[in-house]
């Protein structure tokens, strides 16, 4: 398991957090993502051999967000 | 930002049209056909990231205002169409706006971090980025530029502004030897620092991290919160449809849809949480996360370690009582001289006093003998100057006076340590050395009260005589004297099991056991010391008691908000549901309802911002 931090454009409403937290969660070979709206960032426990970062982005574009960088 | 703003505009010009061409009883074509317009123009985004949510099998609010809206078209209520999508689409945009203020309270301290440093490799000034400086480099920094790296400066004397640390704009004077922080900056003169850390291991950095992830530290409110949502919003759409096959009406479900996703509960926490840590940041308090800003709002017991809060945690000069018509300066000068020497506490604090009053730097007395445990004798021109207490007097034969005696007494009795000068085998002065409480700790208990605590209490491993003197000249509620760091721990539950919650303040490195013991940790003056950022719950980085009882004070206004968001929200969830139930409200009034609650939350999170206390 290895854990990431997705620094998120602005999260523009509450739930927008929530969905993004959801996807991410119904995403394959992620353990557990926690996103929050007050900081705009992700922090997402994922299995490398599963997904890699670029995997984990594109499962945050599909919510209409962009991830700015991530450490 | 600005296209969200843009579609809020064309979708408000198209449900203007349409009102203008019903007042001037033109064709129902042109409104119908205006307002339709107007909810795909605020409704087409919407209905995207529904679609793309739904994909990922997530059922999001988007769903429901897109349902709710495409709904109100099909049984040709186009102007609430409009209205729905409109006003969904101007309440997320002034959302977004709002809230990006109460973010900025970190992006403002984030701005603060140093981008370039001056450092000098192989002998020459190279400008590169601050955090690829390496440690035990050479920095360079002028007057006005800020200072790139946690050091020790090794040449140069300036003032410094270190309010990025500790949110105090009244500059402090570095030179050689002093620890300099990254962040801070360099007022009127010319410094050179041996780096010690760098980026993100600088006090600094360390600060900007544990405000961040102190944001995300979920509330216990926020979490209640959370789970009711989560129960709400399917709860609802069951409701919608039941509701449909009951009354059969479609607006009536429709409307629910459109009041399922309680935003203002949702936001209610995290948005107040946000400012209180926002605002706390800006003036050098640390609060590790929303938990302990709720909880440090229902304090109702202060204790104190009294050294290093209370008082400095260093020996001054209380007093000097002269004899023979010496004056306190000439006394003080004298003394000074004699220990000059000397690294005994009392003599530091002697020197400190002399250099501080008179403004001058002394030499090196002739003849200078240290006696242990007793005190010195040193000559200075044609004078023989001795320094001690009652042995090295009575060694000497030398009389104390009765009068003298018993004003030494009494300053003893007030916890201070006295030495005695004599010139020439005669007393010329007593000089009294004491942990002093800091001159604002009086008010600062007083303080403490006005913003509801109800005791204040000190639990220091001084002596009795001390600590009940402070007690007394601080007007405390109580103190327990002589107590080892696990009898503070001892202490801190006795009261706890009292029935009261305590804060225990202490300045984070000998005192760690009892700040994790008690209910919220306070540590103070902890700029630079990493151990006692790690413990405390609470930290203010500033040596300042007056943040003390702005911590205290901000919390307890941070606690009330969160309470008034919350009741609030859940009334206008009730309101709104009772509201749909009994069809008064509908598509359009129940999304206005719904945005302007959400907007009254935000706003009254942001009032935290501006919380101050004089």
């Amino acid at each position: 398991m290895k854990k990431i931090k997705l620094y998120l454009e602005e999260l523009s409403c509450p739930d927008c957090a929530n969905k993004v937290e959801q996807v991410l969660n119904k995403t394959e070979g992620v353990k557990k993502a926690d996103v929050h709206y007050t900081t705009s960032k992700a922090n997402v426990e994922y299995d490398p051999d599963k997904i890699n970062p670029d995997g984990l982005k594109k499962a945050v574009a599909k919510t209409g967000y962009q991830v700015e960088k991530t450490k | 930002m600005k296209k969200k703003l843009k579609i809020v505009m064309i979708s408000g010009i198209l449900i203007a049209i349409g009102w203008l061409s019903n007042l001037l009883n033109f064709d129902p074509l042109i409104f119908n056909t205006s307002m339709v317009a107007a909810a795909i123009v605020a409704g087409y985004q919407v209905a995207i990231s529904a679609y793309n949510t739904l994909k990922m099998k997530v059922i999001s609010i988007n769903l429901l205002v897109t349902i709710a809206a495409v709904g109100a078209v099909i049984i040709g209520e186009y102007w609430e169409a409009a209205a729905v999508t409109f006003l969904f689409a101007f309440g997320s945009y002034l959302e977004s706006r709002t809230v990006g203020k109460a973010r900025d309270a970190i992006r403002d301290l984030m701005d603060l971090a140093p981008n370039l440093a001056a450092v000098i490799r192989e002998g020459e000034e190279k400008e590169i980025a601050a955090e690829e400086v390496k440690v035990k480099e050479k920095v360079i920094v002028r007057p006005g530029e800020k200072i790139p790296v946690d050091g020790t400066v090794i040449k140069g004397k300036s003032e410094v502004n270190q309010a990025a640390i500790t949110g105090e704009s009244i500059p402090v004077s570095k030179e050689t030897g002093d620890e300099v922080f990254s962040g801070t900056i360099n007022k009127n003169g010319y410094l050179e620092i041996k780096t010690e850390k760098v980026g993100e291991d600088t006090t600094f950095g360390k600060i900007i991290e544990l405000v961040e992830e102190a944001q995300e530290e979920k509330a216990p409110t926020q979490k209640l919160m959370e789970r009711f949502s989560k129960y709400y919003t399917p709860g609802i759409i069951l409701l919608s449809l039941i509701s449909y096959f009951i009354s059969g009406s479609v607006r009536l479900s429709l409307t629910l849809l459109v009041i399922g996703c309680p935003g203002a509960l949702v936001i209610s926490t995290p948005i107040s949480i946000v400012a209180g840590i926002g605002n706390g940041a800006k003036n050098g308090i640390l609060i590790k996360g929303g938990e302990y800003l709720e909880k440090s709002g229902e304090i109702d017991m202060v204790a104190f370690d009294k050294t290093g809060t209370l008082s400095k945690g260093e020996a001054e000069v209380d007093q000097i009582i002269t004899y023979n018509n010496k004056s306190e300066a000439e006394v003080l000068r004298l003394a000074a001289i004699a220990e000059f020497n000397s690294e005994h506490h009392l003599a530091r604090a002697i020197k400190k006093e002399a250099e501080k009053m008179l403004e001058t730097e002394f030499n090196s007395p002739i003849n200078f003998e240290s006696q242990t445990g007793k005190g010195i004798t040193a000559q200075i021109d044609d004078k023989e100057i001795m320094i001690g207490n009652s042995r090295l007097f009575n060694e000497q034969e030398i009389d104390i006076k009765p009068e003298i005696e018993e004003q030494k007494n009494s300053l003893e009795d007030q916890g201070k340590t006295v030495v005695v000068v004599a010139e020439n085998k005669k007393i010329i002065a007593p000089i009294s050395i004491a942990d002093r409480p800091r001159e604002n700790a009086y008010q600062i208990v007083e303080k403490l009260k006005n913003v509801g605590i109800k005791k204040v209490v000190m639990l220091t491993g001084d002596n009795e005589r001390i600590a009940e003197s402070v007690a007394d000249e601080l007007n405390l509620d109580g103190y327990k004297a002589e107590l080892l760091p696990e009898d503070k721990v001892k202490a801190v539950e006795e009261y706890q099991r009292e029935g009261y919650k305590v804060a225990m303040v202490g300045d984070g490195i000998n005192d760690t056991p009892s700040l994790v013991t008690a209910d919220i940790g306070i540590a103070m003056g902890a700029a630079g010391t990493d151990a006692a950022i790690d413990t405390a719950d609470i930290t203010l980085m500033a040596d300042n008691l007056n943040k003390l009882p702005y911590a205290i004070g901000l919390s307890k206004a941070a606690n009330r908000n969160i309470k008034q968001n919350v009741v609030f929200a859940v009334l206008v969830v009730f309101a709104l549901l009772a509201g749909v139930l009994g069809q008064k409200v509908f598509l359009a009034s129940g999304m206005l309802v719904h945005e302007l609650s959400v907007l009254i939350v935000i706003f009254n999170a942001m009032r935290l911002l501006r919380y101050d206390t004089a």
